[in-house]
């Protein structure tokens, strides 16, 4: 269901998306059954006369059937979505599959830093590529990034790929992901890093081999094919 | 102004005084708690800290602890001669009380100023951060008991309102034990 | 009993300004609150205007510059939870329904209860402070989190930010201080014959409220002396040299996640309340009900780093508190099934309270099931800090804050100013806030499934979210948030002028069985008179079947 609302580019949107449509599914029939019922009572219970007398129940003994019953099915239920969250979770952030290529990614007020190794293929050497605010990375090469930040808390978010993580200062944390769709896509700040917060883009290159190598060899500044327009702050 | 029938009834059983002072223990509680939550789980982070709280006095944490201990006995004695009505002795009693408080904030004076003169300050770093926060915390309960006590050793010399001796007395008790965790954790935990 | 002062005070400053009646001490908690709830609107307004056109200038407001933006939510936020929603549902509700509903005179300590609301108006004078002061009111989110809260190098608000934050430290005083009474009282005044399961539930709810207030704030009052003297005197707690940023959250939302249902549960006895009454039908599972929020009270002190899921804890902790956070869904809907029974078999009349009430329970469930994909840590990857979260929250406490209020002040208007509202502009009121309500939320919703991401404040920045399909729901959400607005405006002229023109209003004018429906309307200083009523039964004994010319038994009739 969600890809109907932003592309998947990542090795584990997919898993992500389905975990939202089970929990659709099960909650959502929940729901609707909960909603009509309640819209029945209202409805058919209405007072349409002066002598309309109600019932009056204890509680005792119907409770089987309104509370525990439901109950019941509502714990089967959560524990279903309990298992799928669990292991879409330890897939994307405790699991780390090894690594084709490392990066680095540095967060600050207010800009990224990309830091691709050169040619050479290895990180923290003379010919690493540093870019501000662009990613360039190769499809269906599995990444390693590692995020820090020079001062206050910032998160590295790419929707497409479905990935979030705050980058905290003082700290650097390592996550993964592995393009699975070429395009042109949004970067995004997303945690509140003070008031340029809302200008932290960047823009993330999904490129097939021969496109990236090119780039590698000659890392020119990429323009965005869609230029964002309110790039200044006002005071 | 006089009191609403509301408080005069006791559904329970225990006074309504007796059941704001334990409220308001609880809120407290959970306040400090709080706090030395923070300081344990910087202290199991910070091995280096030790040696900072080796610059801690113990003999006057000691000598305030013993202070502290006393009083509270005091502040029984006290509640006790107000039940049987003992007006004067309960008055004396308190006063007694509030000059252990007195005392303890003298070694505390002392400590603080000792601790500056040497250059260090509540910014020095978080041991000490979190040293004069809950010391300073602490001390500022110390003065609010002993004004407390002050005015309530008035109300029971002139005979009224004898029930807020043991009142203060519980609010006194646990300012004590909240120095009784505060001493090991600041002081001898080294 | 002679020495009781039997005949109140009579002069405007004791009377109005220092008050210590119970009562009086609620409405100035509810007027203050309802003022709240304006300049908290008035903040939506601006910030949305500036989302649905950005650059332009709002009319009232002027240029929304980025740094107003951070600030107008981030005030906005922290308005509508710490001074709209506690002071109306917890201090005002509480202050008047408590010493009425169980039966006595007035609370147990009135002058620590008028001081309580002094120390909350005195928060509220530093909040409106920190606006004025050099660099402007604090825009680092209600969340506060450092480094970003504790260095103006960073948020650029030197003043602003220790101002804000003293003013909630405050407000959390005010209530601490609020809390002695409710408490006290409830356990120690209630009318002879009142036992434990005799006490209405909204009373319960705000008693345990309170408890879960005072159980989960103090680690936060800690936090927030520790953050203070980061901004002021350069202390290191939450610095990255010296402390620990992550360590503010969790203690921030140590307290944050029970304080959620600090809120809730005063709504559901609101909302409980009324269905009875207007059903005519005992209350399902009275016991049940009781002894689930006693079990949602303990489990929400077990969930809380489910808003840090991504933000640098350890991911196996993820785990543990994604499965507590899904099991806490079990009893809250317990307690919606619960209210939903209560229905079945009864004679319900739909009256302007009710409507409300129903409302309550049909939003707050979307809002609940829609805290399933942030509390599944799996999706949450995804949810994090989108429109998504926004519009579950606001499903949330849209409807404790606004609908709960709404429900509270239509079905206690009577007794309060001793008039009846206006039932065709209630009705008004009613829909033409539902359904702007749902108009401004739900695309909130598909906006966050697209990735977009919150506080910002132009997202003409993000060429993802730059499309035009996006920007026709922000309009169409603005416009929808405007038609709110402009719904209030029924209610505020029925609020004014019933209080001096409505028809006036018997002492129960809805034949419901509980103690306050005795005292006039609007009940004189001492409530009852001299003789303080006694409790014979629970408080739902509607449509009993040994009463056989009445469907309600009042608590007070012996037979």
């Amino acid at each position: 269901m969600l890809e109907y609302f932003i592309p998947r580019a990542s090795s584990y949107a997919v898993d992500i998306d389905n975990l939202f449509s089970v929990i659709t599914w099960i909650v959502g029939f929940w729901f609707v059954l909960t909603q009509l019922a309640f819209l029945y009572l209202i409805v058919r219970y209405q007072k349409r006369s002066e002598d309309q007398k109600s019932i009056y129940m204890t509680g005792e003994g119907h409770e089987k059937h309104w509370i525990h019953i439901p109950h019941y099915i509502i714990i089967v239920c959560d524990v279903v979505l309990i298992y799928g969250a669990i292991v879409v979770w330890n897939q994307v952030k405790i699991n780390l599959p090894e690594a084709d290529v490392k990066i680095r990614v540095i967060s600050q007020q207010w800009a990224w830093t990309f830091v691709h190794p050169g040619p050479d293929g290895v990180l923290d050497t003379a010919d690493d590529i540093k870019t501000i605010d662009e990613l360039h990375v190769e499809i269906d090469k599995t990444y390693h990034y590692e995020l820090e930040s020079k001062d206050v808390l910032h998160d590295f978010s790419v929707p497409v790929f479905r990935l979030k993580q705050d980058a905290v200062p003082g700290r650097t944390i390592t996550g993964w992901f592995k393009p699975t769709k070429t395009g042109e896509f949004d970067i995004q700040c997303a945690e509140m890093c003070g008031i340029a917060h809302g200008i932290m883009v960047a823009r993330l290159y999904i490129e097939d081999a021969a496109t990236h190598q090119a780039w590698v060899s000659n890392p020119v500044p990429q323009l965005p094919s869609s230029q964002p327009s309110n790039l200044t702050i006002s005071q | 102004m006089d009191s609403p029938i509301a408080t005069s009834r006791t559904r329970t059983g225990i006074s309504t005084g007796l059941l704001a002072v334990y409220w308001l223990m609880a809120s407290e509680i959970v306040i400090f708690g709080g706090l030395l939550v923070c300081y344990l789980l910087f202290r199991q982070r910070n091995p280096e800290w030790a040696e900072f709280a080796a610059l801690t006095n113990v003999h006057l944490g000691a000598l305030n602890t013993f202070v502290l201990l006393t009083s509270s006995l005091c502040v029984v004695l006290a509640h006790h001669a107000a039940e049987n009505k003992q007006t004067d002795k309960a008055f004396k009693l308190l006063w007694v009380t509030i000059f252990g408080g007195l005392i303890f904030l003298c070694v505390k004076s002392y400590e603080y100023y000792s601790k500056f003169s040497h250059g260090i300050d509540i910014t020095t770093n978080p041991f000490w951060g979190f040293y004069f926060i809950a010391t300073g915390i602490h001390g500022l309960h110390v003065i609010a008991g002993m004004v407390c006590m002050a005015v309530v050793s008035f109300q029971a010399k002139a005979g009224q309102h004898l029930n807020r001796v043991e009142l203060v007395g519980i609010y006194w008790h646990f300012v004590d034990i909240v120095w009784i965790f505060l001493f090991p954790l600041l002081y001898i935990a080294k | 009993m002679s020495d009781h002062d039997h005949h109140g005070p009579t002069n405007f400053w004791s009377k109005y300004v220092f008050p210590l009646d119970h009562k009086v001490i609620a409405m100035q908690y509810l007027f203050t609150g309802m003022f709240m709830a304006l300049v908290g609107g008035f903040m939506a307004y601006a910030f949305r205007m500036q989302l649905a056109f950005p650059g332009e200038a709002v009319p009232g407001f002027g240029t929304v510059s980025p740094q107003n933006y951070n600030s107008l939510i981030t005030n906005h936020g922290s308005i509508m939870i710490f001074w709209v929603a506690m002071p109306v549902l917890i201090a005002a509700l509480g202050n008047f329904l408590i010493p009425l509903m169980i039966g006595c005179d007035d609370m147990v300590f009135p002058r620590l209860n008028r001081l309580s609301y002094q120390v909350f108006l005195l928060s509220i004078v530093v909040l409106f402070a920190s606006f004025f002061v050099q660099g402007g009111g604090f825009g680092g989110a209600w969340t506060s989190y450092p480094p970003l809260s504790n260095n103006a190098d960073y948020n650029l608000t030197p003043l602003g930010a220790p101002l804000w934050l003293l003013a909630i430290a405050l407000e959390i005083v005010a209530f601490l201080l609020g809390g002695i009474n409710f408490i006290t009282t409830v356990m120690n005044s209630r009318a002879p014959g009142m036992k434990m399961y005799d006490i209405p539930m909204v009373i319960w709810m705000i008693v345990i409220a309170c408890i879960l207030f005072m159980a989960s704030v103090g680690p936060l009052i800690a936090g927030s002396i520790m953050l203070l003297f980061d901004q002021t005197i350069g202390t290191k707690f939450f610095t990255v040299e010296g402390g620990d940023p992550l360590l503010w959250q969790h203690l921030f939302w140590f307290f944050g996640h029970p304080e959620v249902y600090v809120v809730v549960l005063p709504a559901m006895g609101v909302v409980i309340e009324i269905i009875c009454t207007f059903s005519r039908k005992k209350l399902f599972g009275y016991k049940g009900i009781l002894y689930t929020t006693f079990a949602t009270g303990i489990l929400s002190f077990f969930v809380w780093a489910h808003h840090q899921f991504v933000s640098g804890i350890d991911p196996r902790m993820a785990n543990i508190f994604s499965v507590t956070t899904l099991l806490i869904s079990i009893p809250i809907g317990e307690m919606m099934f619960a209210m939903i029974a209560t229905l079945y078999g009864g004679a319900i009349q739909l009256k302007t309270p009710m409507l409300w009430a129903l409302a309550f329970i049909a939003e707050f469930l979307l809002g609940g099931v829609t805290g399933i994909y942030l509390g599944a840590s799996g999706t949450d990857i995804y949810f994090h800090d989108t429109y998504f979260v926004l519009a579950h929250f606001h499903y949330t406490f849209f409807p404790i804050a606004i609908i709960g209020t709404f429900a509270a002040v239509y079905y206690w208007f009577p007794k309060m100013f001793g008039r009846m509202m206006d039932e065709t502009l209630g009705k008004i009121h009613f829909w033409g806030t539902i359904i702007s309500f749902n108009c401004i939320f739900i695309p909130l919703f598909f906006l966050g499934m697209a990735g977009q991401h919150r506080r910002i404040y132009d997202y003409r920045n993000f060429p993802d979210l730059n499309t035009p399909e996006m920007q026709d729901w922000r309009i169409f959400a603005t416009i929808s948030l405007i038609c709110l607005l402009v719904f209030q405006l029924p209610f505020l002229y029925n609020f004014f002028i019933s209080m001096f023109r409505g028809e006036k209003a018997p002492a129960n004018p809805w034949n419901s069985n509980t103690l306050e429906w005795l005292a006039p309307s609007p009940p004189p200083h001492g409530n009852f008179g001299p003789n303080l009523p006694d409790c014979y039964r629970g408080p739902y004994e509607y449509s009993h079947p040994d009463r056989k010319d009445s469907d309600y038994w009042p608590q007070n009739e012996p037979n």
